[in-house]
């Protein structure tokens, strides 16, 4: 099963080695990573989707947090929450081919954010599924590039990850 | 304030942080540590034979003192070295703080001479790690080093250290915190109360109860209270590897070590338990055999300081986050003052149930193997030899392999911090380093390595050392020609195909190879010879003594547990099992 981890991490040089290397070492999956410095510089937020059964999850939240650099983790996957993904796409349109995929950005409430003479940059964001299902709707045929930045999410309500 | 260069601090530092032996190798990038380290005598410097021996003497310091245990070595093959002896130590969760030496930082990253990256290359084997970038920070970063190292679930630091932040044309303030706080890192310093409450309970209940303690009662200082509880209850005790000493060996209620190569009654035991209280214990593997066929009747009471090490590797009923020695004596307090009763005719039972396993294949009720003849001594009888010898106080080290279970079954541990071995990496050449910073910490002990002719030659070289610091540890060499438990395993699973574990008359004459270094050498090859002649190693109380015994070259080691199955299913001997 698909879980979505935040970390809030001390913003030292080597801090998110610590975590990429726990994931390797102790045979666990990354699919998705994305960290920056929060409104707190020392601190970083870290967001990660992983796989596993229960017991495995478990096992990365409390090794996550036996590593001195991380001050607080979260699995966003037990409550409700929202998350986001943003993604650009290099994709090939000329002819016919061209207004097509303009509808389909607009379908998804995407936007082209670069048009070249037979090529556009589509900008999608949201949850990984939408993103995926994008992909899908265009085709390998069209698409020249993509690149993800990896899931980020909040929880909803009040409570927050906070020092 | 006082301005001193950054290797004066960071030797300083060491010495605030109260560490008396210093065990290290020198080179190129510590040139200014140790130049500092030869104008103070607050501390002193141990030097070694190699990184590798350095670290773990310093570990093994750790293990008799509980204090934390320091290394320092140089930069590149250095950091290396030492990785082996850093990862025993975070195996066995042993406090140690390691500082490695670095290439200057504006080298760092071009492959310099001796450059390695230490932080990288530890990362999997530390509990943290440090690179100094000023030598304004070294004081603040050994503090935090040393507060990591020893507090919560204990392990090894590293603390980088660029050769320029040590520069001695560079001085600052220095000035030792008195307080480390760190927001990312706060230890659980007491159990939960309603845990403890629910396990009292259960535990009260219980009609086939099992002590099952590890090596977190002795690195937690929780020997004393485990005792008083379990005394309390009259339940039976059984230790780890790690954890031999912290019941005694020889108490009535201790039914012997559990696991791999554990007593036919402890793991029995284990097996029909219908309530097991672990206590500072993992689970590891070579306790647990198949973790599905595990103790299938048994609720799981499991109290460990470190909360990745509850429900790792087998379901668990109630989990106790805390040091061992705090939950222990709240749990005796309920007990106490709640005047709690054990159900009596129960564990009446229970026991006759075991003392009749004992009878039946227990390996201190009668011998379970073919006795030694004169001319072919069972090392397990040098074993039981070395413990009527030394009056079973010696403190013992041994290295990996069928001398370390030998010495683990047939030595009875009385005390915590008398039993030194890598339970957890499995690190040959542990032994005798091992055993130099033990009798550095206690200069008048009995000291002994139990070894192997395979074991020893992995840190042999460390008797120069033993030499120069007046370590006058003794060395038991149980010599079967082979490398025995690798021999064993291929006797019982490989046709007895022995693959690379003979040596074709190519060892040592350890006798002359112990002379060479100016140490007394003894060969025993007769049975009628062993007790005289170890009395005799042990009356030299000065010298290094290598005991070269030669024992049975077939023997094996038992029980040993089938796998994959479950703690009963044992091999007692090499035709009989469970």
């Amino acid at each position: 099963m698909k879980r979505l981890i935040s970390v809030l991490l001390e913003n030292e040089p080597g801090s998110l080695s610590r975590v990429v290397g726990l994931f390797s070492q102790r045979g666990y999956n990354i699919d998705s990573l994305s960290v920056a410095p929060t409104e707190d510089k020392t601190l970083s937020r870290l967001t990660l989707t992983t796989a596993g059964d229960d017991h495995t999850i478990e096992q990365i939240t409390k090794q996550l947090n036996k590593l001195i650099d991380v001050v607080k983790v979260i699995d966003l996957s037990e409550g409700v929450h929202i998350e986001r993904e943003l993604m650009l796409l290099k994709v090939k349109a000329s002819g016919a081919v061209r207004a097509e995929i303009k509808r389909c950005v607009d379908i998804f409430r995407g936007q082209i954010v670069d048009v070249g003479p037979t090529t556009y940059v589509v900008q999608i964001m949201g949850e990984s599924t939408k993103l995926d299902a994008f992909i899908e709707a265009l085709g390998d045929a069209v698409i020249l590039e993509v690149v993800r930045t990896g899931v980020c999410g909040l929880m909803r309500g009040e409570k927050s990850l906070k020092v | 304030m006082e301005l001193l260069s950054g290797g004066d601090i960071l030797i300083r530092a060491l010495s605030d942080a109260k560490v008396k032996h210093l065990w290290g190798y020198p080179g190129g990038a510590a040139l200014h540590i140790y130049d500092a380290i030869f104008r103070q005598d607050n501390l002193s410097h141990v030097l070694m034979r190699h990184e590798q021996a350095a670290v773990h003497a310093a570990d093994a310091y750790a293990r008799a003192t509980g204090e934390v245990g320091a290394a320092l070595v140089t930069s590149g093959p250095g950091a290396t070295n030492a990785i082996t002896g850093i990862a025993t130590a975070y195996m066995d969760s042993i406090p140690m703080v390691v500082i490695s030496a670095q290439v200057p930082q504006e080298k760092i990253g071009e492959d310099a001479f001796q450059e390695i990256d230490m932080i990288g290359v530890s990362r999997p084997t530390v509990k943290h790690s440090y690179m100094v970038k000023r030598p304004e920070d070294i004081a603040e970063t050994i503090a935090k080093a040393f507060y990591i190292a020893s507090t919560g679930r204990p392990g090894p630091v590293v603390v980088d250290v660029p050769k320029d932040v040590t520069d001695p044309n560079n001085k600052v303030a220095y000035k030792y915190p008195e307080k480390v706080k760190l927001r990312s890192y706060q230890p659980t310093t007491r159990g939960h109360s309603g845990q403890i409450k629910r396990a009292v309970n259960l535990l009260m209940s219980a009609k086939r109860p099992v002590i099952y303690s590890g090596g977190g009662v002795v690195l937690g200082n929780a020997s004393e209270q485990l005792r008083a509880l379990a005394r309390r209850l009259n339940y039976p005790v059984t230790n780890t590897l790690m954890g031999l000493g912290a019941f005694p060996g020889t108490d009535r209620q201790f039914v012997g070590m559990l696991g791999m190569h554990g007593t036919f009654e402890a793991n029995t035991a284990m097996h029909h338990a219908d309530v097991i209280l672990a206590v500072g214990a993992r689970f590891d593997d070579r306790v647990t055999n198949a973790t599905e066929r595990f103790c299938p009747s048994a609720k799981i009471i499991h109290i460990d300081v470190d909360p990745s090490s509850i429900a790792k590797t087998v379901r668990v009923d109630i989990p106790i986050v805390g040091p061992c020695d705090v939950v222990l004596s709240d749990m005796l307090d309920q007990i106490q003052q709640g005047d709690l009763q054990t159900d009596e005719p129960a564990i009446g039972e229970w026991w006759q149930q075991i003392d009749g396993w004992r009878a039946r294949h227990g390996i201190y009720t009668e011998s379970r193997y073919e006795p030694s003849t004169n001319d072919n001594i069972k090392p397990q009888d040098v074993i039981k030899t070395l413990y009527k010898v030394t009056k079973g106080e010696a403190l013992v080290t041994s290295d990996v392999g069928q001398h370390q279970m030998f010495a683990a079954q047939y030595y009875l541990f009385d005390k915590p911090r008398q039993w030194f071995n890598s339970g957890g990496l499995g690190t040959m050449g542990f032994g005798l380093p091992a055993a130099m910073g033990v009798q550095m910490a206690y200069p008048d002990a009995n000291v002994v390595c139990v070894t192997g002719e395979g074991s020893i030659q992995m840190c042999i070289q460390e008797l120069a050392a033993c030499t120069q610091h007046q370590l006058p540890v003794k060395i038991i060499i149980l010599n079967n020609q082979a490398l025995g438990m690798v021999k064993q395993w291929q006797d019982m699973q490989y046709g007895s195909r022995y693959s690379h574990v003979l040596y074709e008359d190519s060892l040592p004459d350890f006798v002359k190879l112990a002379e060479a270094y100016g140490h007394v050498g003894m060969k025993v090859t007769h049975y009628d010879q062993l007790e005289s002649s170890m009395e005799e190693c042990f009356a030299m109380k000065d010298r290094v003594v290598i005991m070269d015994i030669s024992v049975d070259h077939h023997e094996h080691v038992y029980p040993m547990h089938v796998a994959p199955g479950s703690m009963r299913d044992m091999w007692l001997s090499k035709t009989e099992r469970t």
